[in-house]
């Protein structure tokens, strides 16, 4: 963070005083002084009106203004024992449209992030197939290609509220989904060139990682929509998204769509591998689990205000904007809530509405300046209804960890400030 | 016998102006070797599919155990701090904090090999010899009390193994809350009252702005 610290202390100052007595600001919070410098503001000209700027290359790969420094990947120290396996949080409090930036997309690694020279980097087809194959990157570029815009949803997403409202943030609340354009080719034709044998039931996608991560896909979705993707947002796939080579499996929760693909095998069984059992199966009241909870869910969250966005100019015309998302295609309508689910009303969608992909939604309204709670309900293209987080624990319970797509519940205070609640 | 030149032709259709015809449709890509297939090959079923040949035993699995896993996993897979616990928990799934191990929750075998030979130890990926494989999980088995203490594992008596929490798994029964077919939802009035029952920041768990 590049931002004059003492001046981020001396914002952050302001903002406490004005703000509620003994109220504490949520991680990431993005407060930027409304006064600014009087020295670039009118009549005066500032320092970057009148000298010469940084010239072109300055920055080869462009980067964010210095100002945004607060714009970045926040992780919960005591979730995990490690930080190789282990997840940090896109900051969808600080991004709007549906597209969400490289740099910022949520990480999820069980042993770190593998650095692979894409020259060394090998895909493997084996299994039932009449001749099993390999090939290279230069040969998986040469099938046609496709452009596809996506939300990956960690299943985990949401999962520390299962037994209650417990981080104040909506970037950790809701930040494992992202939402890109993957440029890759579909497995099918990649799978069709080694010819695959009538008896082939199931896929098995393995990663190129220390994990060797690895997970059972049906038949009939590989054969689908699933993508071998090796760009993103129009740029080679980042590191922590497994460059050179991922699995794309639209609408399914993230563990499927194996980082630094290097093998796939078809099979006529699942494997029932790690990652399928002992992780990412839903455990319920009664003590079975559900295995193989593959669509996520219809879902949506407000993004701002949310408590590490807090309203910062008082009453008046205000922006509520939020995403939402589902993993059985579009999103039909948004509803949000100012008054904690008495009355609700719809949400203005805005930008594309894609299948499999995040929407964009904006409530605009006149703010009194009285306490809100706030909430977004999502209806999809499915017929699904965003439950809420009742109806959701009635029939799971709280012990499942995975796809929890309850309704979020934000409470403004007087100041501004914003608080993470449950309701009644 | 292959399906692939129908098949192939099917999902094609559609997506290439002109579809060519059988597998091989790109010409791209090489054979594999079996030697390179060997190599990575290693995914283990819980039908035995994928074991290789070998044999370990509880006492040497514990061994290395000992040496290669114990310091995060503890002596007897009770796990150190946070790192993951491998045995007990059994008859905890329905309480508030359910211990999930390979004893108590998972509902193969399979998976402990797979796993291991792929991941572990944290760090040293795909070092260990299958026979230490072998060891490492008739170890586990023996810490989860589902083994004797003499006991081998071996190829042959792999797949007699069974986990007890197998039966508890089920398929997915999603959708399971109310859709648009049960009513829309309510627009005007829906609730009298509003109270909030809990507060994230009572806990107190989120990490501070600076982070
Ligand atoms: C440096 C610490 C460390 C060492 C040493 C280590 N592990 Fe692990 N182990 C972990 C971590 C971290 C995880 C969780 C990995 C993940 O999230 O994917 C794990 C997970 C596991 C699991 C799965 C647990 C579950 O409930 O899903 C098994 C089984 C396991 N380890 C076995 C072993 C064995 C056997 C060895 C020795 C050969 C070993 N580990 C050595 C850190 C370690």
């Amino acid at each position: 963070m590049e931002q004059d610290p003492k001046a981020r202390l001396l914002n952050r100052r302001a903002i406490l005083r004005s703000a509620a007595a003994g109220a504490a600001l949520a991680g990431g919070s993005s407060l930027t002084a409304a006064a600014g410098n009087p020295d670039n503001l009118p009549p005066n000209n500032p320092d970057w009106s009148k000298s010469l700027g940084a010239g072109v290359d300055a920055r080869p790969y462009g980067k964010p203004s210095p100002h945004e420094g607060d714009v970045v990947r926040r992780h919960v120290d005591w979730l995990t024992a490690s930080t190789e396996s282990s997840i940090n949080f896109t900051p969808l409090h600080e991004l709007d449209g549906i597209i969400t930036p490289n740099g910022v997309c949520f990480e999820r690694h069980h042993s770190g992030v593998a650095e692979i020279d894409p020259a060394d980097h090998r895909l493997m087809i084996n299994g039932l197939v009449d001749k099993p194959l390999i090939f290279t990157m230069q040969d998986l570029k040469r099938f046609p290609r496709t452009n596809k815009i996506y939300f990956l949803e960690c299943a985990a997403n949401s999962g520390m509220e299962w037994r209650g409202a417990q981080m104040n943030g909506c970037q950790f609340t809701h930040g494992m989904v992202h939402c890109v354009m993957y440029t890759g080719v579909l497995l099918k034709h990649v799978l069709g060139e080694a010819g695959i044998k009538t008896a082939a039931k199931w896929l098995m996608a393995e990663g190129g990682d220390a994990a060797g991560m690895n997970r059972s896909i049906p038949f009939e979705k590989a054969l689908d929509d699933c993508l071998i993707a090796f760009a993103m947002n129009g740029e080679a796939l980042r590191p922590e998204q497994g460059y050179p080579l991922r699995l794309v499996v639209p609408g399914w929760e993230g563990v499927m769509w194996v980082k630094w693909l290097r093998r796939l095998e078809v099979g006529d069984q699942p494997w029932h591998t790690r990652e399928e059992t002992s992780k990412y199966t839903d455990l319920m009241a009664d003590g079975t689990a559900r295995r193989f909870t593959w669509e996520m869910d219809c879902k949506s969250v407000i993004t701002n205000p949310s408590p590490q966005a807090p309203i910062t100019h008082g009453k008046g015309f205000t922006i509520i904007s939020g995403l939402a998302w589902s993993g059985r295609g579009t999103i039909d309508r948004v509803d949000v809530t100012l008054d904690g689910g008495k009355n609700w009303h719809p949400a203005r969608i805005d930008g594309p509405s894609l299948p499999l992909a995040l929407h964009r939604f904006y409530y605009e309204f006149q703010w009194d300046g009285s306490p809100l709670l706030l909430q977004s309900r999502a209806i999809d293209s499915a017929g699904l209804v965003q439950p809420t987080k009742t109806e959701l624990r009635a029939v799971r319970g709280t012990n499942s960890i995975y796809h929890n797509n309850g309704i979020q519940t934000w409470h403004v205070l007087r100041t501004g400030e914003v608080e993470n609640v449950e309701v009644s | 016998m292959s399906r692939s030149p129908s098949a192939a032709a099917v999902l094609l259709a559609g997506l290439l102006v002109v579809a060519p015809a059988g597998a091989g449709d790109f010409g791209l890509g090489r054979q594999a070797t079996p030697e390179e297939i060997a190599g990575w090959d290693i995914d283990v079923r819980p039908d035995g599919q994928g074991l290789p040949d070998g044999k370990g035993s509880v006492a040497m699995g514990e061994t290395i155990f000992a040496d290669k896993c114990a310091s995060c996993h503890g002596d007897f897979a009770e796990g150190v701090g946070r790192w993951p616990v491998l045995a007990g928990g059994h008859g905890t799934l329905k309480n508030p904090r359910p211990v999930k191990t390979v004893g108590s929750y998972w509902p193969y075998l399979s998976t402990l090999f797979d796993f291991i030979a792929r991941a572990k130890p944290f760090g040293d990926a795909k070092s260990l010899k299958s026979d230490e494989v072998y060891a490492i999980t008739a170890f586990l088995l023996h810490m989860n009390d589902i083994v004797d203490a003499d006991f081998e594992l071996t190829r042959q008596n792999f797949t007699s193994i069974r986990l007890p929490n197998e039966a508890q798994f089920t398929d997915d029964p999603r959708p399971d809350t109310p859709g648009l077919d049960e009513g829309t939802p309510c627009m005007k009035d829906c609730k009298v009252n509003v109270e909030i029952t809990m507060r994230a920041r009572a806990l107190n768990v989120t990490p501070a702005a600076s982070e």
